[in-house]
């Protein structure tokens, strides 16, 4: 049954070929990660917009997690370096509009961390819950 | 304002597998009154004949110009509900795929409520983006019948051969003098005991009497142009020569490098230290001495360049497994065996391994070289060997794990290290082919079990050692798996490719060169637009992975499926309060 408080709403970018089948690995395991954890698939992590980030968070998510291709990218060598590089930006556009870069994390997930993902899930969701409790 | 839509969402059960834990007909009440939805309704397998048929009768009776499958991972269905909606008569990518089961019902088997909220945001996200999806046509380009094989080893032969018999014209390019590879100087080869260079003498044979295969020898890939189905390229022909292709494929079977040992790795450099290819010569050239005197003892030292760990003294390991070099190093203990039957002469081998890897029937491989006498003793990382030379002899320390640890001192007249394979220098190659490379530094193919000779780069496939350690039997296997993958595309005669992909809007873009230098592809140019420069897609180029989108000041650049309206959207839509 639904627990008592609602657990903080975490938005994941994945990616298609790479984090995303990771987190399908976590179902298909029936791994148990909160219903509030709600995934967007995009081809790479290198393509995630800050814009989105901050949109999302400014709407009503209260965290966004990047399942970043890592090492495995199919696509560009340097999709690490890209995305860290989006993820500052992102952070800087955060504090301009008030919202805390604490909401924003990013994490290399390749295409079997299924683990991997449960345990960042709750993770956040942990350091979510004890932003709101010292907001 | 865009017309009203009309999408149709399909709600699977999968049997139980999505219901058991998700009210699917609480969903679908959940989001009968969004925006643009005409039909909603839950089928018990969205992916049955019967299902399909129905949703098809429903497109086409509804006049529904979207569809939304909230069913299985897309990864399992996404194509066949795409060719569905194509059978109806719809766009193929005015169908958007929700994934209701591994990322809903089976990560949330405790908590049906949540669940079922969940599956509500995650379908009324999957509207959202379908309302705003337009109709896109995959793009279709020809292909010519002729293909590059660049790498003229086995595998770049085998796949020639087989390109040729296809009726293919075939482009064969070997940077060395004389095809081969390494098979030339690899003497007897395991199992079957064939000799490498008859082995590649027959093969070149072979491509010299064929009349569609033109090999080019002492030469390389110096500039290439084009797309999948239609690539220019130069190739220089020794020193000054220049021939000028135009090829629809390319399959790359470069092949590898033998590691090579550092100064004092395992004694390297001492007297008598050699590598496992030098070993295999003198065993080809059927002789078992050295410096005149009869070789009596040998050591063997396996995993040498292979499962390396880093160290102030290994900066950058070779951290894999080279997979082929136990079965080489013990098919040379057997090979020993026969030449000192032959010569009359008795030589004690010694096999200092860490694990022999001899998988499948190579296993024995290994089992003929025990019975024969070899001796193998395991060690471990944490106690190398270490090879000294005193007096004229060299010597052998190892601690052998299997024996209870004890210490022991081979005296050896050569030490053979069985060294792994490195990925070849190819920087020119590199530069002109961009294919991606993997933590290891061989070409990285797009999935290692179900795309395992593709790269990204539509049109190019990998084959062989290039991609990775290989037995040569795996190696041909692999060019033969790049020959099906390069026939299949070349003669059809044209290929569709994926539409989703970077789009410019031009009134936006002002030409300021950001996404040109985010695309390593090469799909982005300059053009002229009206009285302003602005970027331009080069659609056949493009490979859709959005590395351009958040590099670009203006908002001017989007990858269709993907654009940035369809993902606020999305996220609005998402975020919506769902009441049960």
């Amino acid at each position: 049954m639904k627990s008592k408080e609602p657990d903080p709403k975490i938005l994941v970018f994945s990616s298609n070929a790479i984090s995303d089948p990771g987190i399908d690995l976590a179902g298909s395991a029936h791994m148990h990660y909160s219903t509030a954890v709600q995934v967007i698939p995009l081809p790479c992590s290198s393509g995630v917009k800050p814009a989105w980030i901050a949109h999302a968070l400014a709407s009503g998510f209260d965290g966004v997690f990047i399942a970043a291709c890592g090492g495995d990218c199919a696509y560009l060598q340097d999709c690490t370096e890209r995305t860290s590089a989006l993820i500052k930006q992102a952070q800087a556009l955060l504090k301009e509009q008030d919202i805390s870069p604490k909401r924003l994390k990013m994490s290399g997930l390749c295409s079997v961390c299924a683990d991997n993902f449960v345990a960042h899930m709750g993770k956040f969701q942990g350091e979510l819950k004890k932003l709101e409790s010292n907001d | 304002m865009a017309l009203k839509r009309r999408i149709g969402v399909f709600v699977c059960h999968c049997g139980g597998n999505i219901s058991d834990h998700v009210d699917v007909q609480q969903v679908v009440d959940g989001v009968t009154g969004e925006p643009g939805v005409a039909v909603a309704r839950t089928h018990m397998f969205t992916c049955s004949d019967s299902s399909q048929q129905e949703m098809i009768d429903q497109i086409v009776e509804e006049k529904l110009d979207g569809l939304v499958v909230a069913s299985c991972s897309p990864k399992l269905h996404m194509f066949t509900f795409r060719g569905m909606a194509e059978r109806a008569g719809l766009n193929p990518y005015q169908y958007v795929h929700v994934n209701l089961r591994e990322q809903c019902s089976w990560a949330h088997t405790d908590d049906k409520r949540g669940a079922t909220e969940k599956g509500i945001h995650l379908v009324r996200a999957g509207i959202a983006k379908c309302a705003l999806t337009r109709p896109l046509t995959a793009l279709r380009v020809e292909t010519q019948p002729r293909a590059l094989v660049i790498g003229a080893g086995i595998g770049g032969m085998r796949a020639a051969l087989a390109l040729g018999d296809m009726g293919l014209t075939v482009y064969l390019v070997e940077r060395e003098e004389a095809a081969g590879g390494w098979a030339r100087q690899a003497g007897r080869m395991g199992p079957e005991d064939q000799n490498g260079p008859d082995v590649a003498a027959g093969l070149l044979e072979r491509i010299v009497q064929h009349d569609t295969i033109m090999l080019y020898t002492n030469a390389e890939l110096t500039e290439k142009s084009g797309s999948i189905g239609d690539f220019n390229v130069k190739v220089r022909v020794g020193p000054t020569d220049v021939v000028d292709l135009n090829v629809g494929a390319i399959v790359v079977a470069t092949g590898f490098d033998t590691y090579q040992p550092a100064e004092g790795e395992y004694g390297w450099g001492l007297d008598g230290v050699i590598d496992l290819a030098q070993f295999r010569q003198m065993l080809a050239e059927g002789r078992l001495e050295r410096d005149g005197k009869p070789l009596r003892d040998i050591a063997f030292v396996y995993c040498v360049g292979s499962r390396q760990s880093k160290s102030e003294s290994c900066p950058e390991p070779n951290t894999y497994c080279s997979r082929y070099c136990c079965t080489a190093g013990t098919f040379a203990a057997t090979t020993l065996h026969a030449l000192e039957t032959e010569l009359d002469q008795t030589v004690n081998q010694y096999h200092l391994y860490r694990d022999i890897r001899t998988y499948g029937h190579l296993e024995m491989v290994y089992e003929q070289a025990r019975r024969e006498g070899a001796i193998f003793l395991r060690w471990e990382p944490e106690q190398p060997p270490v090879v000294t030379q005193a007096d004229g002899r060299l010597q052998v320390k190892a601690v052998d794990t299997l024996a209870g640890g004890d210490a022991l001192e081979i005296g050896a007249d050569l030490v053979v290290l069985v060294t792994g394979m490195r990925p070849r220098e190819n920087d020119q190659l590199n530069s002109l082919l961009k294919i991606p490379e993997s933590k290891d530094g061989f070409y990285n193919e797009i999935h290692i079990k179900l795309r395992p000779v593709e790269t990204v780069i539509d049109g190019v496939f990998i084959a062989g050692t290039s991609q990775g350690p290989k037995t040569l039997a795996e190696s041909v296997a692999s060019s033969l798996a790049a020959v099906a993958k390069t026939g299949g595309l070349l003669m059809k005669g044209y290929v569709d490719l994926e539409p989703l992909i970077a789009r410019v809007d031009t009134d936006k873009c002002t030409w300021c060169d950001e996404c040109l230098k985010a695309c390593p592809y090469g799909a982005i140019e300059k053009t002229v637009c009206g009285d302003k420069e602005v970027a331009l897609v080069i659609a056949s180029v493009c490979k859709g992975e959005g590395g351009c989108v958040p590099v670009c000041p203006h908002d001017a650049i989007d990858i269709e499926g993907f654009r940035d309206d369809q993902i606020r959207a999305m996220i609005d839509a998402s975020l919506k309060e769902a009441t049960l």
